[in-house]
């Protein structure tokens, strides 16, 4: 019989994520600060609408490329928060998740061969789809020293005349990283003078503590070369729902739409519903749970530094990138031992690419309660690994 | 009032028991000022107190709870407020808020008994000269009391591990 597989697909290395997960799930006393979701139930008004959808008999296809209410008010929301215009009907997309809007956007821009810069430590599935789709992924590896933000020279080292997309994965999981509103001004005018489009992957941008979030695309000269990634999963906490989108210009989205037509159909209609009511009457929800981050967030890094692991301020997203060096061990054996000697799970940085080794990706999605019990287990781990 | 002020309450609401040091790292500021803070609100009476939410229903000693709808004939010079600090001194009175509607007071009180309550209204409340009439209700079963639900806690239904 022949190989029913694949080659590309085959040689693509499973998620590093996938073996911890396993070893936690054998474990049923395992404290795990290791999920990348919010900890928060959706908050019941946006559920609510959802089951109001289905009991008025809303079980049916929507248009390919969302429900005109949402994406109205998505329309709305982008240039109330971030300053961002779009036209609904031609420059906006739902999609199944920021996931597969990224899946789209890679595949709709990339031919074979062409280059995509990709900063890690970042998000597992970008390389994937970058694969995927055709491309090569050229890994720019972002610094600790420089808190895993993404610099101009980074980008000018690692252009080819073949270069033609450049992820930007910001606020950042897993580090926390965020870039300003002076870091993306700084590297605008390369993107632009490389000819680079840009996949910004947004999806934390509610979740920022300290300077609210800037989008790339709100630049002069950057909207017509960005495709701009949201959801409802982190800032709504609704992650079962499976609800993201993509703006951006309208030649791109109109590719994008006909592939999500031929693959998906439409975003899932009940969760359609559901998330016009978050977008427009949600945003209170999003501000007490951002408060809540905000001061686990505080917490943590207060007592990560506390036991004498260096942690920089992370403002973005839901996660601290604590650094592990000190103890001599590779984040994979730290976080194994740990999940061994103390039953506590973190994720291994290397799990989100090679230049997260050192660190470990460290979730504060939990209760203070959880967090502390965590903590003290972390803290006598350290003090007894601590060179 | 300052910020400070507004999220040091928006969290002691939600856990008392948070100590002014963590309070401090959670918010970004000096123990100093969350207990400087915390010490001017309890003054101003911003900050009355510090009870725990129980669930009495969960112990085998048995209390009620009844809310009562009072009605009563302001007094002139002091209009509703000399009949509520009458009710409010009795021990029993857990709570009495001026309503608006088609009474005037809302009184809960709490008692080991039925018959307890009913005495307390029968011999204390309704006999008051200013209290035209009175409608007891009593609580059958809690849900949620100051936000938070009382039920046993939903296991953490997240798969533990996740990108």
């Amino acid at each position: 019989m022949r190989d029913p597989l694949n080659k590309t697909i085959v040689d693509i290395k499973p998620s590093g994520i996938r073996k911890f997960f396993d070893i936690v799930s054998e474990m049923k006393d395992a404290i795990s600060l290791g999920v990348g979701e919010p900890d928060f139930d959706t908050p019941w008004h946006i559920r609510e609408e959802g089951i109001y959808s289905l009991e008025k008999g809303r079980t049916y296809y929507t248009s390919n490329a969302g429900l005109k209410e949402l994406r109205v008010e998505i329309c709305n929301y982008l240039k109330r928060r971030f300053n961002l215009s779009y036209d609904w009907k031609s420059e906006s997309l739902i999609t199944i998740g920021g996931s597969e809007a990224i899946d789209m956007g890679l595949r709709v821009m990339l031919d074979p061969g062409d280059e995509v810069l990709l900063p890690q430590p970042s998000y597992v599935s970008y390389e994937p789809c970058i694969i995927m789709a055709g491309g090569k992924p050229v890994i720019i590896e972002l610094k600790g020293e420089v808190e895993f933000k993404l610099t101009r020279q980074q980008i000018l080292d690692a252009c080819t005349e073949k270069t033609k997309v450049i992820i930007l994965p910001f606020p950042n999981n897993p580090t926390g990283s965020v870039m300003s509103r002076a870091e993306l001004a700084d590297i605008v005018d390369v993107i632009i003078e490389k000819d680079l489009f840009v996949i910004s992957d947004e999806i934390y941008s509610e979740l920022t503590y300290g300077e609210k979030h800037t989008s790339i695309a709100e630049f002069p000269g950057m909207k017509e070369r960005t495709i701009v990634i949201n959801g409802f999963s982190k800032s709504y906490a609704m992650t079962g729902w499976r609800l993201g989108y993509a703006v951006g210009p309208a030649n791109i989205i109109a590719q994008m739409t006909k592939l999500h037509q031929f693959a998906i159909m439409c975003a899932p209609t009940t969760s359609q519903y559901a998330a016009v009511e978050a977008v427009k009457n949600g945003d209170s929800d999003v501000e007490m749970m951002t408060e809540a981050y905000d001061q686990r967030r505080r917490f943590l890094i207060h007592e990560l530094r506390e036991m004498g692991l260096p942690t920089f301020e992370a403002r973005g997203a839901f996660y601290v990138f604590p650094c592990i060096k000190g103890t001599g061990m590779t984040s994979e054996e730290f976080a194994t031992k740990l999940l061994e000697e103390e039953k506590v799970a973190v994720v291994p940085g290397t799990a989100f690419g090679d230049s997260g080794e050192g660190y470990l990706r460290i979730s504060y999605a939990y209760s203070i309660d959880k967090i502390k019990i965590a903590l003290e287990r972390i803290a006598r781990f350290v003090k007894k690994y601590q060179k | 009032m300052n910020e400070l002020k507004e999220k040091i309450l928006r969290t002691l609401a939600k856990d008392g028991r948070a100590a002014a040091a963590e309070l401090a790292i959670m918010l970004g500021s000096t123990e100093q000022e969350v207990s400087v803070a915390i010490a001017e609100m309890e003054a101003d009476k911003i900050i009355c107190g510090y009870p725990t939410l129980i669930d009495w229903d969960k112990l085998s000693n048995e209390k009620v709870t009844a809310l009562i709808e009072v009605k009563v004939t302001p007094q002139r010079g002091q209009g509703f407020d000399k009949i509520a600090e009458r009710i409010y001194k009795f021990d029993a009175v857990e709570s009495v808020y001026l309503m608006s509607g088609g009474f005037d007071l809302t009184v809960i009180i709490r008692g080991k008994s039925m018959r307890e309550v009913a005495s307390f209204v029968s011999e204390k409340l309704a006999p008051m000269e200013a209290i035209l009439s009175t409608a007891t209700h009593f609580v059958l079963k809690k849900y949620k009391d100051q936000g938070i639900v009382m039920q046993v806690d939903e296991e953490d239904s997240r798969i533990p591990v996740s990108p």
